[in-house]
């Protein structure tokens, strides 16, 4: 069977894989020249953190993204199995409690674990959460790697096409463009991040660090070699196409207030770009004749596509199913 | 039955529309809380450019009446600016008039936010200013023309219910005649109440629901008690008092 994936953001390579693996003729059409240009994804903060985002996502978000360490794990090189630290300053100590209460599979930190799983923050913090089972990669890399993968593998990659310049022949379509199909999804809508990837000599983390704070709520991700990406502001809006002066305060200043030594940090880079979104913040999968959208992965790219890309080859494989994130099934969840 | 500016309001709650985990779970708490104003902020939540028009589509889907809001804005002409955009996104000449004078408490700024408040009343807005409960400053707004007041109950997001209950006292008695509606601070349904209790006639919230684990379950909370606070004030509560005195006569009873 011919299948034509429309996108190479994290939701095309991740479910080109998934289709070749399992035998079917993959073609990935992509209006970007290059991988990452006009994704979301090149902008993401790589967190495979299911558990951490239970603070605020909903259940099949902590129970999928549960696939996800594993099976970036079993596909690139870059994946991290450190954990996350998630830390509070003691006058936010409310915060760490709620936190807590939210989440599961973490256990208390004190000041000795935090400075024996981050000797650069001893004695800055007294109260923490570790979550041992959660890991992070380099998105770039990752999808670099996907990408390679897949060309070897000779699924062809149409990168700089336009779709219906592609003239393709295949038996179904699977569109992963993200925010671009808004023209076929209505209920589709952007939520703006904004991140700065920074570079330091002085810090050395090992480990996605979260500090929380009752406005500015903070993640910072290593990325190797010194850089660390900082993230991420979660705007209602789809515009923005570079990072305001309020943002980068609130980013670099809670950076600061993690380990002052970030001040001598340099600045390598801003990012702003807008993540797709269904109303109820979960991924979809919508059937319309041969065509399979594969959409709204919200800000859990990395987290949720293993899982939304293994749905979808089932929906494929399987015509009469619905898997658990197809449309069908989502007033059923709404009311369970 | 309670009016703003003439339009008469169905419910004593009043909700904000920001920092909920996804706009279906806020639509589903909206609905629970039976809420008929909903208040939607156009400078933190939407950027610049216009660009939060998704998310404001989605608000007006709601079918409420919206009070846009100036959150955020530090400056009369921050606020008045963004004012005039409101007016124009949903086409109403309600604006919560939001001046913040200090970064650390968000407590209003009363200079601006007066200043502001007359610059908008005199083009026609119709302003709910965020103030704290200083009695002068009330007077200032009504002066400038303002028909509702919105003293705040404890700093925004702090979740800590009315920290002057006297000072609030004090300004419900003054303007028995204006619609006063606790702004801000509430953290829990016994705080609404308590406010309710006071004789507010509404109160506003956000955080308190929107950061709840289950944010739909609290917005029932929140209704009912708003609506007990009502009635209890309605009912004419007594008044507290040192000495004892039982309700089940004594006389009767056996002395020992």
């Amino acid at each position: 069977m011919r299948i034509t994936i429309i996108g190479a953001g994290v939701a095309g390579l991740t479910c080109a894989t998934e289709f070749s693996e399992q035998g079917f003729d993959v073609t990935i059409v992509a209006r970007s020249e290059h991988i990452g240009d006009d994704s979301c994804s090149w902008y993401a903060g790589g967190m495979l953190a299911p558990w951490c985002e239970g603070e605020s996502a909903e259940e099949p978000v902590v129970r999928l993204g549960q696939e996800a360490i594993g099976w970036w794990d079993r596909h690139v090189d870059c994946v991290e199995r450190q954990g996350t630290l998630v830390l509070s300053h003691t006058r936010d100590a409310a915060e760490l409690r709620r936190f807590s209460r939210r989440t599961s599979a973490h256990e208390a930190a004190d000041a000795e674990r935090i400075a024996a799983l981050e000797p650069d923050l001893a004695g800055r913090f007294r109260h923490g959460l570790f979550f041992p089972g959660e890991g992070h990669l380099d998105p770039r890399k990752a999808l670099e790697q996907l990408a390679e993968t897949l060309r070897r593998r000779g699924v062809r990659l149409q990168l700089g096409t336009e779709m219906d310049k592609a003239a393709i022949q295949s038996d179904l379509t699977i569109d992963c463009r993200g925010l671009a199909a808004k023209d076929a999804l209505p209920d589709l809508r952007g939520v703006t991040g904004e991140m700065i990837v920074i570079r330091s000599s002085e810090v050395n983390l090992h480990r996605p660090v979260r500090l929380l704070h009752p406005r500015i709520p903070l993640y910072i991700v290593p990325r190797g070699n010194g850089a660390y990406m900082v993230g991420a502001t979660m705007i209602e809006s789809d515009a923005s196409r570079r990072i305001s002066v309020r943002s980068t305060l609130e980013l670099l200043g809670s950076a600061f207030a993690l380990d002052p030594a970030f001040a001598e940090a340099e600045i390598l880079e801003t990012g702003v770009d807008a993540r797709p979104a269904f109303p109820d913040n979960l991924p979809r999968i919508r059937r319309r004749g041969q065509t399979l959208y594969v959409n709204g992965l919200y800000r859990h790219g990395f987290l949720l596509a293993p899982a939304i890309a293994r749905m979808a080859v089932e929906a494929v494989t399987d015509p009469t199913s619905t898997p658990e994130m197809m449309d069908e099934n989502y007033p059923e969840r709404q009311s369970a | 039955m309670l009016e703003f500016y003439g339009t008469s309001v169905s419910s004593r709650l009043l909700l904000g529309t920001a920092q909920y985990p996804s706009p279906a779970t806020l639509s589903e708490a909206v609905r629970a809380s039976g809420t008929a104003i909903v208040t939607v902020s156009l400078r933190r939540e939407s950027g610049r450019e216009r660009g939060g028009q998704d998310f404001w589509a989605l608000i007006k889907g709601l079918g409420l009446r919206v009070l846009p809001n100036t959150a955020g804005c530090h400056s009369v002409r921050e606020a008045v600016t963004t004012a005039h955009m409101a007016r124009e996104v949903f086409g109403t000449p309600w604006i919560k008039l939001e001046v913040i004078g200090e970064q650390d408490t968000l407590q209003p700024d009363p200079f601006g936010l007066v200043e502001a408040a007359r610059i908008l009343c005199d083009e026609g807005f119709e302003v709910f200013p965020y103030m704290t409960e200083d009695l002068v400053v009330a007077e200032r707004l009504v002066e400038a023309g303002c028909k509702v007041l919105m003293p705040w109950g404890a700093p925004i997001g702090s979740g800590r219910g009315l920290n002057n209950a006297y000072g609030l006292r004090t300004l419900r008695a003054h303007f028995p005649d204006i619609p006063l509606v606790i702004d801000a601070g509430i953290g829990l349904p016994s705080h609404a109440a308590e406010a309710m209790e006071l004789g507010y006639d509404a109160v506003l919230l956000n955080t308190a629901i929107a950061k709840a684990g289950d944010p739909v379950m609290m917005a029932q909370a929140f209704a009912k008690a708003v609506e007990a606070g009502r009635l209890a004030y309605e009912a004419d509560p007594i008044e507290a008092r040192d000495m004892a005195a039982p309700s089940t006569p004594l006389m009767g009873k056996a002395f020992l």
